[in-house]
């Protein structure tokens, strides 16, 4: 493996889009940026470029009006991506079971890699989950390039 | 060259938080007209949470996670109020405590946001080292960081004993040096008095016209503050409103500051006046009749209807929130800005879209 390769499974960038969430889980994912939790640590760095983007991170139920949204900003980023679905509503819709705005979780509408419970998700179950994303990526990455050769 | 061009903002963008989509027309770099597309957030709370008045109490908080203590306030008042019931003293002056507690975090987000749309991220981070104090205390006091489920009709759950008023104590004096150095920063650091002084003017006629409340009408010589009108304990302290005259990005800045010490004061002030007592009021039967009620959230004015029929089910639940006044008035500072200060006025409202759509 080239130092390149080892870097860049290393430092993955993440975007985080708001699907209708109570801001709740979004609190929590700023504080996870911020100096008592600190994710940078572990090489993901929050930027708001889809085109640049290796982890989605979703926060909330995926309302009507945010999931043709959510498709585009999926398909807009490259190849290898991860989601992770970040709070109870991203993962099932639950406290917003049968509203008839919402579909009810991220998973109706993209594939997801990485559930985080919580409502709100706390910041020490957001630092597992992103662990667990980090290695599903590094993974992906490596069998990414192992294709190309 | 008297082209406009039309740039769309959001609803994924690197300023806002939270979905939300601004029409910018432009004439070169001067934005001249502005509209805003709201709804990403349209979660239908208002039905959800007419559904269940029980399950409600909890329900309610999700409508918005910075303010969740205020909304549970507010529509825990409102049933009381349909009841008839007078809740314990004590209840009352827990419940100020909490709601001071919720009022210094969400303005220090607000700040924090601020800071980092004008590029200053250190001071970004230092807001949010401070704010994950109170949070931490919040989480001692409630079990909870975010939705504190401390509210319940009739009072609240979990009482405050001696060691955690202490413990209060102890948070509240190692907070006030650390606010009154945020304070000087923000009050002279010339990276930021630059990019906010003389941005995004909202004159007084103007705040009254578009009905703006909370911190952005205070910031603009409108002296309102639904806690002067004494629900929970307000009755019992003394309020201070914090009002400036300019009704620039600065000044709803300072405004926000200045309310952070005031809520310091506050919850000192509060922990004297705990009794013994009890602090859960039982209350019998479904609710039935009219009720309304208002607390002053972090962002303005929050007011709660509700119409119950002596059933499980409410008749109807309309939620008015700050946010959704305010929002708007966003189309009364664009014109006239430049491109690159529009983030900084849109934040300086403090925008909460999750409030705005419910």
């Amino acid at each position: 493996m080239g130092l390149l390769d080892r870097i860049g499974v290393r430092s993955p960038w993440i975007l985080h889009f708001d699907t209708g969430s109570c801001n709740g889980c979004d609190l929590e994912v700023w504080a996870l940026l911020t100096p008592r939790y600190d994710v940078e640590r572990f090489g993901g760095v929050n930027r708001a470029n889809p085109k640049q983007a290796d982890i989605l991170l979703i926060t909330g139920p995926v309302t009507k009006k945010c999931e043709d949204r959510l498709r585009n900003l999926y398909e807009q980023v490259p190849e290898p991506k991860l989601v992770m679905a970040c709070g109870n509503c991203a993962s099932t819709g639950a406290p917003f079971h049968n509203c008839y705005n919402v579909c009810q979780g991220v998973d109706k509408v993209i594939p997801v890699d990485v559930y985080v419970p919580g409502c709100a998700a706390r910041p020490e179950a957001l630092i597992d989950g992103l662990i667990k994303a980090l290695s599903m990526w590094e993974e992906k990455a490596r069998a990414a390039r192992e294709v190309k050769g | 060259m008297s082209r406009t061009t039309i740039i769309p903002i959001g609803p994924q963008h690197p300023a806002f938080l939270e979905p939300l989509n601004v029409s910018l027309e432009l004439k070169e770099e001067r934005v001249v007209g502005a509209t805003l597309n709201l709804g990403y957030n349209h979660r239908g709370m208002e039905h959800a949470l007419s559904l269940d008045y029980k399950k409600s109490q909890y329900l309610v908080e999700r409508v918005c996670g910075i303010c969740s203590n205020h909304h549970s306030a507010a529509y825990c008042q409102t049933v009381e109020a349909i009841y008839g019931v007078e809740v314990p003293e004590r209840a009352r002056i827990i419940r100020t405590i909490t709601m001071e507690c919720q009022r210094i975090t969400s303005h220090l987000l607000a700040l924090g946001h601020i800071a980092e749309v004008v590029g200053y991220e250190n001071l970004f981070m230092q807001c949010f080292r401070e704010r994950e104090l109170v949070m931490r205390l919040v989480n001692e006091i409630t079990g909870n960081r975010v939705h504190y489920s401390t509210n319940v009709i009739g009072g609240v759950k979990r009482d405050i004993d001696a060691a955690m008023e202490r413990r209060i104590e102890d948070v509240m004096s190692d907070l006030r040096p650390r606010l009154e150095e945020l304070h000087a920063i923000f009050s002279r650091d010339s990276t930021f008095v630059k990019r906010t002084k003389g941005i995004g003017k909202l004159t007084r006629e103007q705040a009254i016209d578009w009905c703006v409340v909370g911190p952005v009408a205070r910031a603009s010589g409108v002296a309102q503050d639904v806690r002067e009108d004494g629900f929970a304990a307000y009755d019992r302290v003394r309020l201070r409103p914090v009002v400036r005259e300019e009704g620039d990005c600065y000044a709803r800045t300072m405004v926000r500051m200045d309310e952070c010490l005031r809520s310091v004061d506050l919850i000192e002030e509060c922990l004297p006046l705990l009794k013994e007592g009890s602090v859960v009021l039982s209350v019998k039967g479904h609710p039935s009749g009219e009720g309304i009620s208002r607390v002053e959230a972090p962002r303005g004015e929050l007011m709660y209807y509700v119409k119950a029929i002596g059933k499980l089910q409410l008749d109807r639940v309309k939620i008015r929130t700050p946010a959704f006044v305010n929002v708007p008035a966003v189309q009364a500072m664009l014109p006239g800005a430049r491109l690159a200060d529009v983030p900084v006025i849109t934040v300086s409202l403090d925008p909460c879209i999750c409030c705005t759509d419910r």
